[in-house]
């Protein structure tokens, strides 16, 4: 691996850890309703926004009202939706003439871009039309990852509230993450990206001279080329920004009027995860000790970074077969080296392995190179990461409602172990948490390894594989990992688009992301009612490097218990064949 | 003291009976309690039947296989039945020796119209009026009404020394079952038979009773949670492997028995079969500690107490104020003071006149006095004068309470210099007792009482502080002299001045401000603020009413004994998490145990995954299951005994639990599952 691939994971770090502290403290200002900078450009907005929609915005809601309202409001999402994909040939902006989405692929792309998945069944070039694209898409993207975020803030509220029945206002909360967050960080990234190249136009494709003819499958000389182009900058910064990860083109960041420069690659990977790690601070901050959400930050560092060696030297490294017949893949002058199928020769196979474990880590999706095509093991580690639950920064909030409900069992148990019952911040952990904790660690490997049993076992399932030997179990189980983790990320060679996958990874969207909100809700409004126990030399601390390792132990003994036997019949086999000598 | 009995871990009778137990409890209806001992009873079963088709029908998968499966199925579940015999057995010969002293004795009761009848004590009322004579046995729990005798309470307390029950006051309570040696008392039953306090006791004790505790419930979701998971990982197994066969184009998939084996294996045996066992001896241990908890919600809610409040009498100092030092005012000599001091202290009979007497000894040499020949008229110290003292010989000498001498001495138109004043509130600022003696009008000087604090007891508060328990001392001292003795003793805070009122009043704010409040008591005034504290330990020597509303009555009567609880409280929590920890800890060998051997058939090159170097597929998951069943019979010492408490804090004992039942549950599993395959192979069984 050469210098300048170090350099740039090094930068990345550099970069993502300074930004954490100002974003975050902008971000704990936006939801304790202080000022925070941008009251007097976006306040009227907001007002204005509120009493057009009646709502009053210090209104209080109880957590089943919250919940409520979360869910009636992404209901009513999946539906706009579905219904602009099905009806996109009457509707404006449609300079193709792409006709009406099938009702399964219609509904599979409504919930995944409510879910925060963003599974792409679809090439949205060839799909879509700029106006579902946009208003459809788009809005999605950001309105699914303030949803996300305004769950956290709620979380929050109940650990830090005493004795009270409310958890805020989802409404407030869903408007002023858009506004005051997303919006303007989106317009900054979409202004970057604009200038090095991304494109953002409403014009149709355009048809090119091939500067060199080529011939088709059926012999026939090829001479032009059909350059799809957009509205695609917009979309990519709040893809990127909002975890959302669905690709406005079907390679996604692969395509180079989608991610043209490196300078918008370190950008766009960049932005994969910088509202999920400035969230840390945010939390630390309104629960009034930075530290705890330093823990929490560097829980998620101590498992990410590993990951992301093991991954980038995976990559780096490159296939044994390929060495064995004398194929040069070390890296040096003239190339970057390793693994490079189904990866940019812009990007290389280390900045590929960066993109791929931050994209995971975090429930974001967007690829820059072919997952499908990674080495058994470079491939394991995105696979794995999001069996973790997506909480190794995981989506916009959801990440870290995520963590903090494994941050709630890892309490519990190493509580006990100190001798006291369990109780995190000051708030008891009792049977009620425990119950509704259970089920946000339980309902994603129940919807993943349920899903891959159902897949494997049916022929409709099976028929989607496009790999022998245990790569093709692989890619089914990457299918179910990524829909029941709202990740969306996928293996590309995976045939996704049959009524079966549609449907099945639809459903494992929805439960994913619907079923854990409500119980972590729940779980806020618990601890809201609790009073506050304050912390003594016989409290767990949980701000310490050994709760730190307690924490991500959890995460990762969870994520290893749950899912070793799936691993171990795909890519672990895979890399045990790889690697074994004849 | 009491004479505690120590039984050893494994008493064979008690063993006996805990295996008879342990196939008793096979029961499904007592499985069911139990999420996880029933998912390897439902195992059992199924591999059992398994083992039935495999043996009819041959050439599907070995007999004996799947036959040593299922048998070491059943013996996961026997140990655990065991380990939960065992501590119930412990508990229950504990409640048998305390039943012996409930024998059937007929009682004397009292009808309406004072007529004395005899009736077994079996039909006795609550608010039945009975009479107890020397030598008889307390038919029922009551309370006297009427006289005074002493009582022999060894029975429950193993205290021999007999103690004093009167009617009024704070020691009026009498228990069934102890003895009336000297004198008679009328009696007033509390309860009926079969709700006495001992009958309570008895039923916590045998867990007949045990209902399980808020954190055994939070800690059973977990553990039914990690259930299912596993359920899940295991079951979808099934069809996962058979695709793998198809992929692969060999092998065969994984048999039903070796799923059963693998989820058994995974699923939280060690603490779920351990569980119950653990919560009954915490009580247990509170009952060797003569400590009878009402429920187990209170023994664990000892663990979480974060404020002690602790009388000072009797818990922090010895209880009884010492002379230490005569200090004459200006123009009198410490002589003349200590005669003094000494005549008007002849007849008092208090710890306090006694210890005057014998400063006046030790120190001046003056020898006691024949109280007769002295024709003195002694002066009893009363609540109104708040003074004693001695008229002999025309001397009028007199000792008390500062105010109180000083109106006594400017009443006769003396004066009180002001250099004595200044000694007065030296000794206040010490914490002492300052005691005024005069002789007429003229006050000879001061005597410096003293309270004398345990020895040791700093240390246990320091102890405490390192537990991150905060000690309040509660006194009836003026704030002076109670700040002294509270940084003499170390205790954190103090509630001086207190009065019931204001007890309840600073138990109320500790709790408002989110704290869990200890305290002990024993007068039936204490009664508010045991009812109100999170952990109220009622003297077994004090009133109905401070026991009723207590949730633990210790029977030796001990202040200090709440720091025995609170520790025995975290004791039992610890016991949870360490063996949570250890289990699951556990899975990552079995894992590296029993995966490889499934698969491969269908991929050979996980061979490569059997780190330990298991001889054959077969033994490989036979070992894993057999270190399954028998680490629960490893751990039933420590699930009885509890993990040992440290007052160290909190981060440091997570850190030093983590390395032993973390690292250790994750290390001694790959150690014992070869060591079991080696036997295994030796045996020629697998």
């Amino acid at each position: 691996m050469n210098t300048s691939a170090w350099m740039e994971i090094g930068l990345f770090f550099v970069v993502l850890i300074g930004l954490v502290k100002p974003l975050g403290w902008y971000m704990a200002r936006v939801y304790a309703g202080q000022p925070c900078g941008l009251d007097r450009a976006i306040g009227p907005i907001e007002r204005t926004l509120y009493r057009l929609s009646g709502v009053r915005q210090d209104e209080e809601m109880t957590w089943t009202t919250y919940a409520f309202a979360t869910l009636v409001f992404n209901a009513l999402g999946v539906v706009v939706v579905y219904l602009l994909q099905r009806t996109q040939e009457w509707l404006p902006l449609n300079p193709q003439q792409l006709g009406a989405v099938a009702p399964d692929l219609a509904f599979n792309t409504a919930v995944s871009f409510a879910s925060n998945t963003n599974w792409q069944a679809y090439s949205g070039e060839s799909t879509l039309s700029y106006f579902t694209q946009m208003i459809g898409l788009t809005v999605q993207n950001f309105v699914s990852a303030a949803t996300g975020m305004a769950v956290l803030i709620a979380l929050i509220r109940g650990l830090t509230r005493r004795m009270t029945e409310t958890i805020g206002n989802f409404w407030v909360d869903l408007t002023r993450s858009t506004l005051y967050i997303l919006l303007p960080l989106s317009f900054v990234m979409a202004i970057i990206l604009v200038s090095q190249g991304v494109v953002q136009t409403f014009s149709p494709a355009v048809e090119v001279a091939l500067l060199e003819s080529a011939t088709d499958a059926e012999g026939k000389s090829v001479t032009t080329q059909t350059i799809p182009l957009g509205p695609a900058a917009s979309q990519i910064a709040i893809k990127q920004l909002g975890t959302n990860g669905g690709g406005f083109f079907g390679v996604n960041s692969a395509h180079p009027l989608e991610n043209s420069t490196p300078l918008s690659n370190f950008l766009q990977v960049l932005a994969i995860l910088l509202i999920a790690a400035a969230l840390c601070y945010t939390f630390g901050d309104l629960v009034g000790d930075p530290r705890q959400g330093w823990a929490l930050l560097a829980a998620m560092l101590v498992i990410f970074v590993p990951m992301l060696v093991v991954c980038v030297w995976a990559e780096q490294v490159g296939n044994p077969r390929l060495s064995e017949i004398d194929i040069d893949q070390t890296s040096n002058a003239f190339q970057s080296g390793g693994n490079m199928e189904g990866k940019e020769v812009r990007f290389g196979a280390a900045a590929s392995a960066l993109w791929a474990t931050a994209t995971t880590a975090a429930s974001n999706g967007s690829v820059n190179a072919m997952h499908d095509s990674f080495t058994p093991l470079g491939g394991l580690i995105p696979l794995w990461m999001m069996q973790l639950g997506e909480v190794i920064f995981g989506g916009v909030g959801s990440g870290l409602y995520g963590l903090i409900i494994f941050a709630i069992l890892a309490v519990f148990i190493a509580g006990l172990m100190v001798g006291r019952t369990p109780e995190y911040l000051g708030k008891k952990i009792e049977a009620y948490e425990m119950k509704m904790a259970s089920l946000v660690v339980l309902i994603p490997p129940m919807v993943v390894l349920g899903g891959t049993a159902i897949a494997v076992s049916l022929d409709v399932g099976r028929a989607s594989v496009t790999n022998p030997g245990p790569h093709g179990f692989t890619q089914i189980l990457y299918a179910l990992s990524s829909a029941g983790n709202n990740n969306g990320s996928a293996f590309g060679g995976f045939g996704a688009n049959t009524p079966f996958f549609n449907c099945l990874l639809g459903a494992a969207m929805l439960i994913s992301r619907y079923w854990l909100i409500v119980p972590v809700l729940a779980i806020a409004g618990s601890l809201a009612r609790k009073k506050y126990t304050p912390p003594s030399a016989g409290t767990l601390p949980t701000h310490t490097p050994l709760f730190v390792v307690l924490v991500a132990g959890m995460v990762l003994l969870v994520g290893a218990l749950t899912f070793v036997p799936a691993l171990a019949l795909g890519p672990v086999i895979e890399h045990l064949q790889l690697t074994a000598t004849h | 003291m009491s004479t505690r009995t120590v039984r050893p871990l494994f008493d064979w009778p008690i063993v006996k009976q805990a295996i008879w137990g342990a196939f008793y409890k096979l029961d499904p209806r007592h499985q069911l309690r139990n999420p996880v001992m029933f998912t390897v009873l439902i195992g059992s079963i199924f591999t059992t039947i398994l083992a039935l088709r495999a043996t009819t029908t041959p050439g599907t998968e070995s007999a004996a296989f799947v036959g040593g499966i299922a048998a070491w199925l059943w013996f996961t579940l026997l140990f655990a039945n065991f380990a939960e015999a065992m501590a119930e057995g412990r508990g229950k010969a504990q409640a048998d020796a305390l039943r012996k002293s409930r024998q059937e004795v007929m009682a004397c009761r009292l009808t309406s119209n004072n007529v004395r009848e005899s009736v077994p004590s079996s039909q006795l009322k609550k608010g039945d009026i009975v009479i107890v004579k020397a030598g008889d046995l307390v038919p029922i729990d009551g309370e006297v009404i009427d006289g005074v005798a002493s009582v022999d309470e060894s029975a429950i307390t193993g205290e021999s020394a007999p103690v004093i029950r009167e009617s009024g006051g704070d020691r009026s309570a009498v228990t069934g079952g102890t003895r009336v040696i000297s004198d008679s008392l009328t009696i007033k039953a509390t309860s009926s038979p079969g709700e006495s306090f001992l009958d309570r006791m008895i039923s916590m004790v045998e867990g007949a009773k045990r209902q399980k505790t808020p954190n055994e419930i939070a800690l059973d979701i977990l553990l039914a949670a990690m259930t299912i998971v596993f359920l899940l990982a295991c079951a979808t197994l099934v069809p996962i492997s058979e695709y793998s066969v198809v992929l692969a184009g060999k092998g065969t998939p994984i048999t039903l028995a070796v799923v059963v084996a693998l989820l058994v294996c995974l699923i939280p045996t060690t603490i779920g079969g351990l569980l119950s066992a653990i919560g009954i001896a915490g009580m247990d241990r509170m009952i060797q500690a003569n400590v009878i908890a009402t429920s187990g919600r209170a023994v664990e809610a000892a663990g979480d107490i974060d404020v002690l409040l602790l009388d000072k009498t009797g818990t922090i100092t010895l209880g009884n104020r010492q002379a230490v030092e005569f200090i004459p005012a200006d123009g009198v000599t410490a002589e003349q003071l200590a005669d003094a001091a000494q005549l008007s202290s002849l007849s008092d009979e208090t710890p306090e006149g006694r210890s005057i007497v014998i400063l006046a000894k030790t120190k001046y040499g003056l020898r006691g006095r024949n109280v007769e020949e002295l024709r003195a008229k002694f002066i009893e110290f009363s609540a109104r004068t708040r003074m004693s003292g001695v008229d002999l010989d025309g001397r009028q000498i007199r000792k008390g309470a500062v105010d109180a001498m000083e109106n006594y001495v400017r009443e006769q138109n003396g004066d009180f210099p002001r250099s004595l004043k200044d000694q007065v509130s030296r000794i206040a600022n010490l914490g002492g007792t300052p005691l005024v003696v005069a002789e007429g009008k003229r006050a000879l000087g001061v005597i410096y009482l003293k309270d004398i604090v345990k020895g040791g007891i700093r240390e246990r508060f320091a102890q405490l502080r390192q537990m991150g328990i905060k000690t309040v001392m509660i006194t009836g001292d003026n704030p002076l002299t109670a700040a002294a003795i509270a940084a003499e003793a170390g205790v954190d805070d103090f509630l001086a001045e207190a009065t019931p009122e204001a007890k309840l009043a600073l138990i109320r704010e500790y709790q408002a401000g989110g704290r869990l409040v200890a305290m002990t008591g024993d007068g039936t005034n204490d009664s508010p603020a045991l009812a109100q504290a999170d952990v109220a330990v009622a003297m077994n020597s004090g009133t109905q009413a401070a026991k009723e509303a207590g949730n633990m009555v210790d029977l030796d009567s001990n202040p200090t004994k709440l720091i025995e609880i609170v520790e025995i409280g975290k004791q039992l929590l610890m016991t949870r998490g360490a063996l949570t920890t250890f289990s699951i800890a556990n899975d990552v060998s079995k894992y590296f145990a029993i995966i490889p051997a499934a698969f491969v058939g269908t991929y050979p090159e996980l061979n490569r995954l059997n780190v330990m170097a298991l001889a054959t597929p077969s033994s490989a998951i036979l070992s894993a299951v057999i270190f399954n069943a028998l680490v629960i019979v490893f751990l039933i010492p420590l699930a009885l005994r509890g993990v040992r408490y440290q007052s160290v804090g909190a981060a440091t004992l997570l850190r030093n639990n983590l390395v032993v039942y973390g690292l250790g549950g994750f290390v001694v599993p790959f150690v014992g599952i070869k060591i079991i395959d080696l036997i295994l192979v030796a045996l020629h069984l697998a």
